[in-house]
């Protein structure tokens, strides 16, 4: 028995080390102490910014709050106040991992709201771009995650995949992880020649790579007792939670936006939906690990079906400039708006009085090429219709939200125009966000040690969660 | 008294427009009968530069999503929607239905100032507490800064964790 007089000094708190002590429960002679600790915001097992405050008792968890909001950079109200095209740059920065499905996504919420179908090619592309990144994000995942349980052999080998793909995606958009390579309406480009026996090349070294990574985990004791029964959740509690993607598909409830609500050209390409059983750590590295092999099997299919054709909108009509001023100088100015001037490049000779011609062209949603806006005046003044405030795409008014599946599940885009060149609200729904929302109920009754598999199977993003 | 009828089904992309005063009402009739069993986001915007007058200067949303567990897909989804006036709070909390709601209206308070009814405490969920203003407002100006140059104002030693927390909901 601890003395009365003992105890009222432990009551009253110690703040010296900055941790509060409280009796919580003396029992039988013995006193179980808790105490509080803060995990994060920087914390090395914590791959971004997060504050776990934690109610313990000795290695156990009694209790957790989850602080976040380290990373908010205003995405929304940035959206706002740029024309649409470029928000597509701030979409990157949401998941970083997978920037390409976020640029998907928003793409896709503007033009459902504008009305306009993709070509076949450009969704074929879109496809290949997503699922590329899909894989980028898991193998960052499971690498993260591994080398906090001490498997670092596991986390270079990933990181080689990875950097594998971000050569492909370097190769595709010009840029690593800043991509942008949507536009609304369609692509930034078509494929790059030999892109087929690029990415094959690449999917066959990732292979063998993750041949590697399994035999070096899913039978592993130690990493087994690491994740096996650790951060488990019931399929009705990730539904109550808003869960989606990879984390409640390892609950056994197998929704995939991809499978429940096909866009693009997912409806045509034959993929599996990989489920766990018990929605444990281990599940979670399993279906991420099974999602790599279905991805690639996508991307497969995709580059074998992918027709020849456009990959963005179809151009205006294409008109000789001649014709055009002709036109104009009858008088039929009226279907001019839906026609483009086939003008000289160089605009030598002929072609230079007909400058004035192409802006009949700006109120196309696409933007020019990069190649046609560094190498003609006409690209250029084209691309400035599209990009300058009080001018650019105009979206009718109203409101849309579509959903892909992203890196993490449900990526959600809802947007409202009022009809202006710029969006009225832009409202991300991020995954991770209600993820983190079921996080304490993950880590309560666990211990410390197993924050770190969960957290890290969790995979949280701080760019989207934050925004 | 609410019937099947009241909420008819147009496809993934439904709009539902119900009173403030109806709207718990709604969302409890919707998770508990008609089975809505995903919260996929609860969000709002700020009408009041929107070219049409509307009524209340805040529209929230709930989007709302009836998955069935075994198959994976999507039976039906809906996006039920009411308008808050300025000044006003909104419907009282549906964290009990959902327990994601509760991050969701800390964001929506945070961001837009409008709290529920029944949580008058709410705590802010991205920004810090002494944050002045709620930024997704349209009056909010853009280029307004407001560095955190002071301590944060409340000395964390008296105050209990156990009060800052949320409660956690056991479902």
């Amino acid at each position: 028995m601890i003395p009365q007089e003992i105890r009222d000094t432990q009551n009253q708190g110690d703040f010296s080390l900055g941790k509060k002590q409280v009796v919580i429960a003396p029992a039988q002679g013995r006193e179980h102490r808790s105490y509080y600790l803060n995990m994060g915001p920087q914390h090395p097992a914590m791959h971004g910014v997060i504050r776990l405050l934690l109610e313990l008792e000795g290695e156990k968890v009694l209790d957790a709050d989850v602080e976040i909001g380290f990373l908010h950079r205003a995405f929304e109200k940035h959206a706002e106040t740029e024309v649409w095209n470029n928000v597509i740059p701030w979409t990157d920065r949401l998941n970083y991992v997978s920037p390409l499905i976020n640029n998907v996504g928003y793409c896709m919420a503007v033009e459902k709201l504008s009305g306009l179908t993709v070509p076949e090619r450009g969704q074929f592309i879109r496809v290949i771009a997503s699922e590329i990144s899909r894989i980028t994000d898991h193998l960052t995942c499971v690498g993260a995650s591994a080398m906090e349980l001490g498997a670092f052999t596991v986390f270079l080998y990933m990181i080689e995949g990875r950097e594998l793909l971000y050569q492909c995606v370097d190769k595709l958009t010009g840029a690593r992880i800043t991509t942008s390579y949507t536009r609304v309406g369609g692509v930034k480009g078509d494929l790059p020649a030999g892109y087929d026996e690029m990415v094959l090349g690449a999917f066959k070294k990732i292979r063998a790579l993750l041949k590697d990574v399994d035999g070096l985990l899913t039978k592993n004791r130690i990493f087994m007792d690491r994740v096996n029964d650790t951060g488990t959740l019931s399929a009705a509690d990730a539904l109550a939670y808003g869960v989606t993607g990879p984390f409640l598909r390892s609950t056994g409830v197998p929704y995939d936006v991809r499978r429940a609500q096909p866009s693009l050209v997912y409806d045509r390409l034959d993929f599996e939906v990989p489920v766990g059983s018990k929605g444990d750590n281990m599940d979670r590295y399993l279906v991420r690990m099974a999602e790599i092999e279905q991805s690639m099997r996508i991307v497969e299919q995709c580059l074998k079906l992918i027709p020849p054709g456009p990959h963005s909108l179809e151009e205006k009509e294409l008109i000789e400039a001649n014709v055009m001023v002709d036109e104009g100088k009858k008088g039929m100015t009226g279907k001019l708006w839906d026609m483009r001037a086939n003008v000289d490049p160089t605009l030598e000779g002929g072609g230079r009085g007909c400058a004035s011609g192409v802006q009949a062209a700006a109120p196309a949603y696409n933007l020019p090429t990069k190649e046609e806006t560094y190498g003609s005046i006409e690209g250029l003044m084209r691309h400035f219709e599209i990009i300058m405030w009080g001018r650019g795409i105009r979206p009718p008014k109203g409101e849309s939200y579509a959903a892909v599946e992203g890196g993490n599940g449900e990526l959600g885009f809802h947007i409202y125009s009022d009809g202006t060149d710029r969006a009225y609200r832009v409202r991300c729904r991020p995954p991770c966000l209600y993820i983190m929302t079921a996080l304490p109920k993950l880590i309560i009754g666990g211990s410390v040690a197993d924050i770190i598999p969960t957290f890290g199977s969790v995979n949280m993003i701080a760019g989207e969660l934050d925004r | 008294m609410m019937t099947e009828k009241d909420f008819p089904d147009a496809g993934f992309d439904t709009v539902q427009l119900v009173p403030k005063a109806q709207a718990r009402e709604a969302l409890s009739f919707l998770k508990n009968e008609l089975g809505f069993n995903v919260l996929v986001d609860h969000t709002a915007a700020d009408l009041s530069k929107w070219p049409e007058a509307k009524e209340g200067r805040f529209e929230l949303t709930w989007r709302l999503m009836k998955l069935d567990p075994k198959t994976g897909l999507v039976e039906r989804r809906l996006a039920l929607k009411t308008r808050v006036a300025e000044g006003e709070d909104g419907p009282p909390s549906s964290k009990d239905l959902w327990p994601n709601a509760d991050w969701a209206e800390r964001e929506v308070w945070d961001m837009f100032g409008v709290k529920p009814s029944d949580n008058p405490s709410i705590k802010r969920l991205l920004l810090y507490e002494e944050f002045k203003g709620h930024p997704l407002r349209k009056d909010y100006p853009i280029a307004k800064r407001q560095p955190l140059v002071e301590p944060m104002a409340a000395p964390r030693e008296r105050i209990d964790p156990k009060e800052l927390r949320p409660k956690l909901v056991d479902s």
